[in-house]
């Protein structure tokens, strides 16, 4: 058969040694525990930095004990100075945007997972998958390390706008080597995620088990795939943007420093430039971006979802169809970070109706996973609850994009915390939401033993309502016009709404520790957790049709063969409700 | 425990609507020609926006309330119509919203930015630097002088680089740290960035613009009511980003022939 000899092909021998298993490992199962483990580690790094940004908005002479030895310039005795405020948001930024929001919901579920739910036995290019790890990896490390340097994390914010950016230490304290190894390590992350975006789309193209036709592929694959398709143009651009900013500042060339700049009394030896230019490159990797975070999680719920439903979407076609429209027109609308930057004022307008127009397919996502829930069974565990919280969280967060896609409000709300709020809850939280769905719902398959019900639903309360606490009032201080990126509201029209902004640390900092009960259940489920059968969940899909946790060449010697499509749930099978994809059998629709 | 969502969802969705409906954050006073149009389409959009938002919130509330904790034989129902009742009602729904969100919207865009100045408007020119605003005013002579940007000495307070030895245009120029500008006269802002990108954000005029190094853009504006206001740094220029501010005085006409009198005489 031509599939199996086109995986045979693939096939690498079970690996041998604790490095070759565990860390330099070719499996794509663990690699994706890996990318999964980074981006742990860096979202508890990313809130940690977070809380601490919080209590200095609120508390600004609170001291953080143990601060000062991580930073002596920029907390001496422990207490925050307003320099590094700017260094904490630019590191919360650029570790929860690249290292979480693109790690966990894509390169870490989607390695794991993806290959398993096309039959195939691992990554078209098992050796790429590694080193898009490792790269990663490495990124993250040369990111951290601007914390130990006496320079000091870059304060320019994660979008680094140039000439900031790009004239080096003239610019201000972390911008001389800081900025240095932000640019480095972003210019890596981007080869991290070409060499997986490429891997994925190979894989997906042509390991498929006999039977797999595309529009038999379940939503998380079909989401992980367009989204591997975005990332695959969104990173090629931000790689050459990278390299010209490290050009400008170490070469001497002027891709992005116009001439006659005075910067801390000294003549910048530039000419020539486009701050512009910057922010044109960056927002076309940019605004996609937005969607390399958010639509995995879109699959991951609908995946999820229809699981906790017993019965498929209304269309799985239209939620495919919208899922690629949201993914073609986020290469139309960056220029709407770019309203008021003195960009033509016309181009707002052309910016401004794909923005616009990318609601449709929104909504009709939203109304699809809506309308299906009507004459359901939902069954509520911990993965549907956060799938549910998805929903609201994606609304919620969705329908401020409407004030700011219209160039004349976005005068007004530009750089407010109305944006703040906005992006949070859209692309922060609603994705996060769909990472802790994927980890209830998957863990049992990943590590052969069940998460602990009881905290994860006291953990899906606690982010719930504690998510909404934080950012909903954003976008009311977004209104009255609280700008954002201050380290300190002493103007006088905010002294009535301090109060706010300390409920909202208050909240951030519960919301924050009750993060620490996911984490203690997920390294006590590893360890303590019941064992998980084969199927916890009845589900249908192919990563339920092997043992928890798979084999290292995940079907043993089977290949697979998919008689159905991913969702035949609500149906007369011979093990329940539902056909699983490789079980032969027909499927009888039982009656309404 | 979906009956509990369904009440939290029905809770979260009223308390989020709680402080917009009883007017707990306002916009600050409007004191612009154009901001009303901006104001309006805030309002407007708030409300579709809202009852998007609330609707999407009750209706998740209601079907998780109705469809959970049902018994293993309950039958399963299609939602009526199926999925194309959906796309149909997103299309013709969102889409109307979205037409007139925004042919209607471009109204006061089109006032700040297809609209040139008249030609009676004041100029002033704007320059933002790490971390303070400037703005000067041509003085009598209606002429501003030439920057050299080798003559810039923050010490001296010669912040735009002027040369009064030589250049007779520069000698009558009012430099000062507040724009002060009479009531009801068109403003047109001359922006100069002089180091790094800095945004000129005014809440109560309802303008923001960036200051672009290399981009010297212009800006125009009338103000109708006389007082004092906040311009904030809105582009994050640096380490002293929160404390770039200055502010905007807003005279009566008489107030302001004597303000630049006094500041001539200097």
């Amino acid at each position: 058969m031509e599939e199996s000899s086109v995986q045979q092909a693939h096939v690498h021998a079970p690996p041998e040694g604790f490095l070759r298993k565990y860390v330099f490992s070719l499996d794509h199962k663990m690699i994706g525990k890996q990318y999964f483990g980074l981006a742990l580690a860096a979202v508890f790094t990313g809130m940690v930095l977070s809380w601490l940004m919080r209590i200095h908005m609120v508390w600004p002479l609170a001291k953080i004990p143990g601060l000062d030895l991580i930073s002596k310039a920029g907390a001496p005795g422990g207490i925050i100075t307003p320099e590094y405020y700017l260094s904490l948001m630019t590191m919360h930024g650029t570790l929860m945007v690249f290292f979480v929001l693109t790690n966990a919901p894509f390169a870490a579920f989607g390695n794991y997972f993806l290959p398993i739910q096309i039959g195939a036995e691992d990554m078209a290019f098992p050796r790429f998958n590694m080193m898009s790890f490792w790269t990663t990896f490495v990124a993250w490390a040369v990111l951290m390390l601007a914390f130990f340097i006496p320079d000091g994390p870059p304060i320019s914010g994660w979008t680094s706008y140039a000439p900031l950016s790009a004239v080096g230490k003239d610019a201000g304290p972390g911008m001389e080597y800081g900025m240095s190894l932000w640019g480095i390590s972003i210019a890596l992350f981007c080869i991290g995620s070409l060499l997986g975006a490429l891997n994925f789309i190979a894989t997906t193209l042509d390991l498929r088990a006999k039977g797999m036709t595309l529009m038999r592929m379940p939503l998380s694959t079909w989401a992980w795939f367009i989204t591997s398709c975005i990332a695959l143009l969104a990173f090629a651009v931000l790689l050459p943007a990278c390299i010209l900013l490290i050009l400008d500042r170490h070469a001497g060339t002027s891709f992005f420093i116009p001439a006659g700049l005075v910067i801390s009394d000294r003549m910048q030896p530039h000419s020539g430039g486009s701050p512009l230019l910057w922010q044109h490159l960056f927002w076309f990797f940019g605004h996609p971006e937005v969607y390399i975070a958010i639509l995995p999680s879109m699959g991951i719920v609908s995946h999820i979802l229809i699981n906790s439903m017993r019965k498929p979407l209304l269309s799985h076609k239209v939620v495919i169809y919208s899922m690629m429209s949201i993914g073609f027109l986020s290469y139309t609308v960056w220029g709407h970070h770019m309203f008021l930057s003195g960009m033509n004022p016309t181009s707002a307008l052309a910016f401004s109706f794909p923005t616009l127009t990318i609601t449709i397919p929104a909504t009709v996502l939203t109304l699809m996973w809506l309308g299906s829930l009507y004459g359901a069974r939902i069954q509520i565990n911990s993965a549907s609850l956060f799938a549910l919280g998805f929903i609201s969280m994606f609304v919620s967060g969705g329908v401020s994009g409407f004030f700011l896609a219209q160039p004349s409000i976005d005068i007004y709300l530009h750089a407010t915390y109305f944006v703040v709020g906005h992006f949070h809850m859209v692309m922060g939280v609603a994705s996060l939401f769909g990472v802790f769905a994927a980890t209830y719902f998957w863990f049992p398959k990943m590590s052969g033993r069940m998460m602990n019900e009881t905290l994860g639903k006291l953990h899906f309360w606690i982010t719930f309502i504690g998510t909404y606490c934080i950012f909903m009032p954003f976008h009311y201080l977004g209104l009255i016009g609280n700008v954002r990126r201050y380290q300190s509201f002493v103007d006088d029209f905010m002294q009535p709404y301090i109060g706010w902004h300390k409920f909202i640390t208050i909240c951030a900092l519960i919301t924050g520790a009750g993060q620490l009960i996911f984490l203690f259940n997920l390294i006590y489920s590893r360890f303590k957790g019941e064992p998980a059968p084969q199927n916890p969940w009845n589900a249908t899909s192919l990563e339920w049709t092997i043992p928890s946790p798979p084999p290292w060449n995940n079907f043993g010697d089977k290949h697979p063969v998919v008689y159905h499509d991913p969702y035949q749930y609500g149906v007369k099978g011979s093990k329940g409700d539902f056909v699983m994809q490789d079980s032969p059998e027909q499927v009888i629709v039982s009656g309404d | 425990m979906g009956k509990l969502l369904a009440i939290v969802l029905v809770i979260i969705a009223l308390a989020s609507a709680y402080p917009i409906v009883t007017h707990m954050f306002v916009l600050p006073q409007d004191i612009s020609t154009h901001g009303h149009a901006i104001d309006e389409q805030i309002k407007e959009t708030m409300l579709e926006a809202g009852a998007s938002f609330i609707a999407a919130q009750l209706v998740l509330a209601f079907f998780v309330w109705s469809f959970t904790g049902r018994k293993e034989g309950s039958p399963l129902k299609n939602f009526p119509g199926g999925a194309k009742v959906l796309v149909v009602a997103a299309f013709v729904l969102v889409g109307t919203e979205i037409l007139a969100l925004g042919v209607l919207g471009q109204k006061a865009w089109a006032t700040v930015y297809f609209t040139p100045p008249s030609a009676g408007a004041i100029q002033v020119q704007a320059q933002a630097e790490q971390f303070a605003f400037y703005f000067r005013y041509p003085g009598p002579d209606g002429v501003f002088g030439a920057i050299h940007l080798d003559k810039i000495d923050e010490g001296n307070q010669n912040y735009f680089g002027l040369d009064p030895a030589n250049d007779v245009a520069a000698r009558d120029d009012i430099v000062s740290g507040q724009l002060v500008i009479p009531v009801n006269r068109e403003i047109q802002l001359l922006m100069h960035a002089k180091d790094v990108s800095h945004s000129f954000y005014v809440r109560e005029l309802r303008i923001q613009q960036d200051f672009v190094p290399g981009l010297d853009l212009s800006l125009h504006f009338t103000a109708t009511q006389i007082g004092r206001y906040e311009i904030v740094c809105t582009q994050l220029c640096g380490l002293g980003h929160y404390n770039m501010k200055a502010y905007l005085n807003v005279m009566s006409q008489q107030d302001y022939d004597k303000w630049q009198k006094e500041q001539s005489a200097q």
